[in-house]
């Protein structure tokens, strides 16, 4: 019995020893300024097996508070972000910043819910979610099965962005900005002034092919003015976190060499399903290329043939 | 529009939309529930001689996703098609589109957009003037990523409200000779599914979208289309009929609050 009590207490031990890894499994951020971390997700689609950790997302530390800027792509991905956090400070979660309403940004929000943490958005986002957010409860779900969807709850922002809004998480001020539909309609982006550090969110992809989900014509337009920003670095949404502004480069070519086609395509006359030739000569530029690239091709003919 | 009809168009996806769980579970096919509910079970013949439908094997924007329909009645069959009734089978609202064919403008050819919400079959039923109906499928994967059947940019679809624009097309290998031509007509609109719920209320916003659309070539009728939430936003129909001759294209289109949006053309006699 003795004996039996023993490899009881034993299997017991091991279980917590295996139960409290697991809550402290930590999304591998990087410091990247002082008091500024992100992850860098990686690039391919939502899956089972990757968690939908596909996207960048991050926190930023003030004297204070903490924000966090996007949450992943499923609650495990958040609870790993926040696990990440507390490894790094003890300073309360102030706020949670969605850049946008799209799943691999906003999954994890469930993680977050708590007394004291406001969620913040673009004053579209809310609109964007109603419409789309049990869409994407239900698409995913193949993709990344019922154990991650399950537990995953559409959690709109409470304080709405309309042009810019300050924070203050304690000498660290953020500046959020709402853009007109660029990338999606409720895009958001967040800068750090102190370090000059800005969160894009998907205004700016590197080797991932940039996906159009709102305006062609509006997100080159964005671009000078996003271009002009007072940064030094850019965690974009998807892709390696660079120099400002030199990481616009390679999508402003790809936007304009996509929209450009498009509009030879639309001048001769060819059908929407024709589409997907464009832009062919960034092929091999980009990661994804085949997943996104009609697609964007699409989108943008069914806007550019209204002008 | 009758009840049932207006049912099968707008409404009747909620239900299936509440229980994603039960569509998911359920193995059946819902074809022959939709041929009871649309064709009220009329026998239904291959129709591979008759229509052809094309569609990408895969939905690459779930907004916006291309379809064609094609007649393949040869010139000696004397037979006509009266329309053709498109079916997306796991659409929130499978029954897209109604397309009736105006008996003399021997329209051959409509492309349109629509929605595709999952995986599903795609069916396409010709009515034909021997009163029987033949029918052709093809088979869509549902888009990657983000992509949603939903408005991109919904600020602006509003404000696109009504306009209409029409583009006359040159069609290789057709002229003048044969008398065919090839014509598209965009309607600015949202096209709502009525699937989103509002936070505040929690009811379900109304659906709004063009259910009825007429075009004529002077005073004869080339074809009209009734409509649903699968039809994608900023309805665009293009087209391949034969010239009678006529001045003018006259559109004539209605939405479920009840606009009436009206335009006419001269017609573009070069075309692109």
């Amino acid at each position: 019995m003795a004996r039996a009590a023993l490899i009881l207490t034993a299997l017991a031990m091991l279980a917590t020893a295996t139960a409290s890894r697991a809550q402290q499994q930590e999304l591998p951020v990087n410091s990247i300024a002082d008091g500024i971390f992100a992850y860098n997700g990686q690039t391919a689609q939502m899956t089972r097996e990757n968690d939908g950790a596909i996207a960048n997302v991050g926190f930023i530390v003030g004297e204070d508070a903490v924000a966090v800027i996007d949450t992943g792509g499923s609650v495990r991905e958040g609870r790993q972000l926040m696990a990440a956090i507390r490894a790094r400070t003890g300073k309360p979660i102030r706020y949670v910043i969605n850049t946008h309403a799209h799943p691999d940004h906003g999954f994890g929000n469930g993680a977050f819910v708590q007394d004291g943490t406001t969620f913040i958005g673009h004053a579209n986002l809310p609109r964007a979610l109603a419409e789309r957010g049990q869409f994407y409860l239900d698409a995913f779900r193949r993709a990344m099965g019922d154990q991650l969807i399950d537990e995953i709850r559409i959690v709109p922002p409470t304080l709405l962005v309309n042009g810019t809004l300050n924070l203050d998480l304690g000498r660290r001020s953020l500046v959020l900005r709402a853009w007109p539909a660029a990338h999606s309609d409720c895009d958001l982006t967040v800068l750090d002034e102190k370090s000059g550090t800005l969160f894009a969110g998907d205004l700016v992809f590197l080797a991932h092919t940039p996906v159009l989900d709102g305006s062609i014509r509006g997100w080159l337009r964005a671009l000078d003015e996003l271009g002009a920003l007072p940064a030094q670095r850019v965690v974009p949404g998807h892709g390696p976190v660079s120099g400002w502004p030199a990481a616009l480069a390679d999508e402003r070519r790809y936007l304009q060499m996509l929209a450009a086609d498009v509009r030879g395509l639309i001048a001769r006359g060819k059908p929407i399903a024709a589409a997907g030739t464009a832009a062919g000569s960034e092929r091999s530029r980009w990661e994804l290329f085949d997943d996104f690239n009609t697609r964007n091709a699409t989108a943008a003919f069914s806007e550019i043939e209204w002008e | 529009m009758p009840g049932s009809l207006f049912r099968l168009f707008g409404v009747a996806g909620l239900l299936l939309f509440g229980a994603p769980h039960a569509l998911a579970a359920d193995p059946n096919d819902p074809w022959p529930g939709l041929v009871q509910d649309i064709f009220n079970n009329r026998p239904i013949n291959d129709g591979s001689d008759v229509i052809a439908i094309e569609m990408p094997a895969r939905a690459e924007d779930a907004a916006i996703v291309p379809v064609t329909l094609r007649t393949k009645l040869s010139a000696s069959d004397s037979r006509q098609v009266l329309s053709i009734t498109l079916v997306i089978d796991q659409n929130p609202a499978p029954m897209a589109a109604k397309f009736q064919l105006g008996p003399d403008a021997k329209v051959s050819e409509i492309s349109t957009r629509v929605r595709v919400n999952n995986y599903t079959d795609v069916h396409a039923v010709a009515e034909l003037s021997d009163g029987k109906l033949y029918m052709t499928k093809t088979y869509v994967k549902a888009s990657g990523g983000c992509s949603a059947p939903a408005a991109k940019n919904a600020d602006e679809a509003k404000g696109r409200l009504g306009q209409m624009r029409y583009r006359q097309f040159g069609k290789a290998g057709e002229g003048p000779a044969s008398g065919a031509r090839e014509a598209q007509i965009m309607i600015g609109h949202p096209n709502n599914s009525g699937l989103q719920m509002d936070q505040v209320t929690q009811l379900y916003v109304p659906a709004f979208f063009v259910n009825e659309l007429r075009l004529w070539q002077d005073d004869s009728l080339v074809l009209t289309m009734e409509g649903g939430i699968s039809v994608s936003e900023d309805p665009n129909i293009r087209f391949t009929y034969v010239s009678n001759g006529a001045k003018n294209f006259r559109v004539e289109a209605k939405d479920t609050e009840g606009h009436v949006f009206q335009r006419e053309w001269k017609i573009d006699d070069s075309g692109i």
